[in-house]
Parts: structure tokens; sequence; C-alpha cells
């Protein structure tokens, strides 16, 4: 490439050397890097990415090498004991079950309820929301109806009656039931984006010139709004962990032989539990809170990156 | 106006329609029959073939939905099998439970967060903004029920400030006793809806008031020479307060939502806590009856903020 080149043109190899590097120096940093750039110059943001990241790396490693039937096994004589006797550094709830091990994987099947929520409600929530905004006039107005509609659904409720009714669900049906109800924000978010892109000269200029109308939406008008769509995401990334949790807690979330971090919180339901078995449900809580905030704040500093003006990595670029 | 408000109950019409019969048809195909608690060996499978008869159970689904849907516009709901008593009697007195609840900690988030949004605009982009902005973010953040358990945990149980169930204390005296055993059972749920709850608020009502700030009126009255303080009083304060209002509606919709959590926390008998008992008995005239009213309330706190909405703001009305 470079004798090609040279062929051509009497650019010596330290010339261009030279000035490639001063035409990467000068264009627009990638959209990757300013958010790292983002990350560095806020340390409590590093902080949560590193938490949250390691949290979730540290999770699905370790419930590898825990057998979760056998965690599960009633333990009589281990009932109720206090943290740190026994070799449970945790303590352990009233079937003699090891709290931090139901951590653990309660967690990872949290994380990943969560993991796959967002991606299915979202992937759902965009395209909706692209095509809704796309294609104004009827299709919008049909599109916006079955929107209303399901803003209407008391959703807690309809999620209860759906799980009731599924005899033998698990993680991914429970993730699908949860994924008819949480695309509603997201697609909003996105069709009233689009509606004021799609009357930029841009996309009018695509059409003059022919282009189908699903590479306008997919192809141009999305990437051109991928930073609102990236924010999106971790939010509501935090906001579905809070959803599985929820349920769970409730008792219409995961089956109880299958540890979750809701259903760890649900031990706090027994009186004799919440006060003097503080240890069965309070790390749970406070794991949920951790990584609420941190997730968020990761979600807060994305989107500060996505807004030029309210960027703080530039000035120490 | 009226058009507007009249579209949207046009379209509200169908919704309603399609949610009963969605709401029906989920209850029907819920396993279990409502008899099958009641069941012990020494029952006798004729009667219950007579129970099932008798309550038009093996009717086909379309006749069941019609002789509902008729009985719905008599106001008669059916018998909730659990409790043995009308359905609108059952509910009727656990409604009045969850709307106080409700309105205490919608009157509540109000009060937190009007001052907090006032005070953070006033501020702009200084230290008061910062630490409302900071607040917001971890109140929103956390998911509700953790705050529930771990608010009944301390002030209900360590610190025992509150009672922890219940809707009233057995013992209180009729009249102004029972009332401010109510209000007491209800405080600490109410308050930590609204501590938890601002940040729609809140973020409204900052940026209503940074825009009136930079608004021509208020430059009039500070040339005028009207102090600082009557400016956000009469001036700001008022203008940004209707648009406020409006949040007042989809409130509902969230509280409803929560009402669920709410009050399977504090064990309080309201809507949410006898729709999970509904489920787990199989109590369909219950279940549907419950979320038909949730559905429909949803739909008029939408459509109130809507309304509020269209007044204030012209642009939003169908010509």
């Amino acid at each position: 490439m470079e004798e090609n080149l040279n062929k051509h043109s009497n650019i010596s190899a330290a010339d261009l050397d030279r000035l490639t590097k001063e035409a990467s120096e000068e264009a627009t940093p990638s959209s990757a890097k300013i958010v790292w750039n983002e990350f560095k110059a806020d340390r409590p943001a590093f902080i949560a990415l590193f938490i949250v990241v390691g949290f979730i790396l540290f999770v699905m490693i370790a419930s590898l090498f825990i057998n979760t039937p056998k965690m599960m096994e009633t333990n009589i004589m281990n009932y109720n004991i206090s943290p740190g006797t026994n070799g449970y550094t945790l303590g352990a709830d009233a079937g003699g079950r090891s709290i931090a091990q139901q951590l653990i994987v309660g967690s990872r099947n949290s994380i990943g309820i969560a993991i796959g929520l967002t991606i299915i409600s979202s992937t759902f929530g965009i395209c909706w929301g692209l095509i809704s905004g796309y294609f104004s006039g009827y299709i919008d107005w049909g599109m916006q109806r079955v929107y209303d509609f399901m803003m209407m659904l008391p959703m807690t409720m309809m999620i209860i009656v759906l799980v009731t009714i599924i005899k033998n669900y698990n993680a991914v049906s429970l993730t699908l039931i949860f994924s008819i109800f949480y695309w509603e924000g997201t697609s909003r978010l996105i069709r009233s984006r689009t509606l004021s892109e799609s009357e930029k000269d841009y996309v009018a200029a695509s059409k003059t010139s022919g282009t189908s109308s699903l590479k306008i939406i997919f192809r141009e008008i999305m990437p051109n709004i991928s930073s609102l769509i990236i924010v999106d995401t971790t939010l509501s990334f935090a906001e579905n962990i809070g959803v599985e949790t929820g349920l769970s807690y409730l008792g219409f979330g995961l089956p109880i032989q299958t540890p979750s971090l809701g259903t760890l919180i649900a031990n706090a339901n027994d009186p004799n539990n919440i006060t003097e078995y503080w240890w069965t449900w309070l790390p749970a809580a406070l794991l949920i809170i951790v990584l609420c905030l941190s997730i968020s704040y990761i979600g807060q500093v994305v989107r500060r990156s996505a807004d030029a003006s309210q960027r703080q990595g530039d000035a120490e670029q | 106006m009226w058009k507007t408000v009249l579209r949207r109950i046009m379209i509200m019409i169908p919704e309603v329609i399609i949610l009963s019969l969605l709401v029906f048809l989920l209850a029907k195909a819920m396993p279990g029959d409502p008899f099958t608690g009641s069941i012990n060996p020494k029952s006798d499978p004729a009667q219950l073939h007579h129970l099932m008869e008798m309550n038009g159970l093996y009717d086909p689904w379309y006749q069941q939905y019609w002789n509902w849907v008729v009985h719905l516009f008599h106001g008669n709901l059916g018998n909730s099998y659990q409790y043995q008593e009308p359905v609108t009697r059952l509910i009727g007195s656990r409604a009045v439970n969850t709307i106080w609840l409700a309105l205490l900690t919608t009157v509540l988030t109000y009060c937190f967060a009007l001052p907090m949004g006032m005070f953070a605009a006033k501020h702009e982009g200084k230290l008061p903004d910062n630490i409302v902005r900071i607040y917001t973010y971890v109140t929103y953040s956390i998911p509700f029920f953790v705050v529930l358990v771990i608010g009944i945990w301390i002030f209900g149980y360590v610190l025992g400030w509150f009672p922890t169930t219940g809707s009233v204390s057995a013992t209180a005296n009729p009249g102004l006793p029972t009332a401010g055993s109510h209000l007491y059972h209800i405080l600490l749920p109410s308050i930590l809806g609204a501590l938890f709850g601002t940040v729609n608020v809140v973020q409204y009502l900052r940026s209503e008031v940074i825009d009136a700030k930079r608004s021509d009126y208020v430059r009039t009255a500070r040339s005028k020479g009207v102090p600082e303080k009557d400016i956000y009083k009469h001036h700001i304060f008022r203008n940004s307060l209707l648009p406020i209002a409006a949040f007042a509606g989809y409130s509902i919709t969230g509280l409803l939502n929560g009402s669920i959590f709410t009050e399977t926390v504090f064990s309080y008998p309201g809507m949410g806590l006898l729709f999970i008992n509904s489920i787990n008995y199989r109590d369909y005239t219950v279940i549907t009856a419950l979320v038909l009213i949730y559905g429909i309330l949803n739909l008029l706190g939408t459509l109130l903020s809507d309304i509020i909405l269209s007044i204030v703001d012209p642009r939003i009305r169908i010509e």
C-alpha cells in the first residue's frame, strides 16, 4: 500500500507517517474514545464501571464452581446460623442454605435476566420507535394506538397473571414475559427523535435518490441516533434489575429452587427473619442498591459524553 | 379543547373492551378452578360438579364473557369465591385504603418536590443544584421495593416508630382515634413513597423555572424593581406550577403499580394485597375486576394529565 502510494506521488515515507499522525490527531475522536475519555475524567464513574464489570465477571465465573441443586438442599442442622460460623461466611437461611453461595448464583440469575430483558425489549422498542417515527401517517397512528393500549395495562398485574398461567416457566420464558411489557419507554423516546430526524435534509436527499425505506431507517437514521440508543439501553438495564428482583420478591419471578436476589430479599417477609436473622436478606438488598446505583451512574456518564456541551473529558485531552 | 377530550374518550372505549376480553381470557387460562382450595377427601365429586354448573363454569367462554359483561353493566362483578362476598363490596372496602395511601403519597411528594425543584432552579449550576441532582438520581435508581423493605426494617422493627402491618389498630376507639390510627399506618409507606418518587416533578419544575427565569416578563418585573423573592413567589412559581399539576394524573398510574409492592411489604389491606391473595386462591372474579379497575384508572389518570396539559399548552390541542 505504501509502496503503491510512493509510485504515484513523491511523498517520502517519513512525511506520510507524519501526515497520517497529524490527520488522526485533528480528526474528531470516535464515540468509543469519547466515552472512554469521559470515564477517565470522572473518577467515581471509573469506580462504578470497575464495580459493575468486576462483579458481573466474578459472579459468572464463581457460579460455575457452585453446585446449585446441592446448594439448595435443606440442611436443618445449620438453621439460620449466623455469619462466620461453620465456614458459612454470610450465615445460612432457615433451610440451612449458604447465603453467600445463594448471593453469587442469585446475582448471576438476576443479572442474566436483566441483560436478556434489556437486549430483547430495547431491540424491539428501538425498531418500533424507528418504524413508527419514520412512516408518519396511518402506520404511525396504528402503532401509537398499540402503544397507548400497552401503557394502559397494569404491568405488574399482567406479568403476575401471565406467570401463573404458564406452568413450567424458567428464566427464558420469564424474560420473554417481561419483555412484552417493557419496550414502551424506549419506543417512545426513539420515536420522538426519529420524527425530528426524518425531517432533516439528509433523509430527504436519500429518499429522492431512491434509497429503500429500510435502508434509510437502519443504515442512516439509526447511526445518527446511536448515542441516544446507548444511553437509553444503559439506563434501562439498571431499571430491569429492579423488575426481575421485584417480581421474584413477590413470589412471581424465578421459581423457589432458583435463587435470585429478589427471592433472597423475600426472606424479609418473615418478621422473625427481618430483625433477628438480618443476614438472610440484607446483603442481597445492599447488593441491589450498589449495582443499580453504579449502573445508572455509568448511564449518566454515557449520557454526558453523548452531549458535547456537558463533556468533562475533552478539557484534559 | 372539548374536541380533544371527546376524541380521547372515543379511543378509550375500544381499549377498555379489548382489555376486558384479554383479562377475562387470561383469568380463564389460569390453572385450577376456584373450588380447588375447598376440596377435601370427603367432598363429593357430584357436588363439585353441581357447583361448577351453578356458577356457569362449563359454558363456552364467549357465553361466560357475555354473561360477565351483562352483569358488569348491572353493577354486579360477581361473588368472590374466596371471601364469599360480592366483589364490588370487597373491592370497595379495599379501594378506600389504597386511595388514602395514594393521596397522602401524592400530597407528600409535592411537598418535598416543589421546594426542591424551586431551590435547584434558583441556584442553577451551583452546589444546591448538584445536591438535588444527586438526590434525585440516587432515589430514582434504587428499586422501590428494596427501599420499602429496608424502611420497614429500620423504622418499623428496629426503631419501632411505625406499625408494620394492617391499616388500623384493633384497639383504637371509634371516631378520631380510629382516623388517627389509619393515618399512622399509612404514614411510613407514604413518606418513603414521596421521598423516592420526587424525580419527575423536581426535574420538570426545575427546567420550567429555568426557562421562566430567562423570559421577558421576569426581566420586566426585575427592571421594575420587584424584589427577587416576590419574582419567584408571584411570577415564576405561579407560571411553572400548572404544568406540574398535570403530573398528578400520571403519578396515579405509577402509584397504582407500586401499590402492589407497598401493600405487600406493609401487609396493608388495599387492592394490591387483595390482588396477590386472589392470585394465590385463583379467585377469578376478583382478579378480572381488579385488573380492569387498574386499567381504567390508568386511562383516567393519563386522560386527566392530558386535559390539564392541553389547557396549559394550546399547542397540544387538536383543531
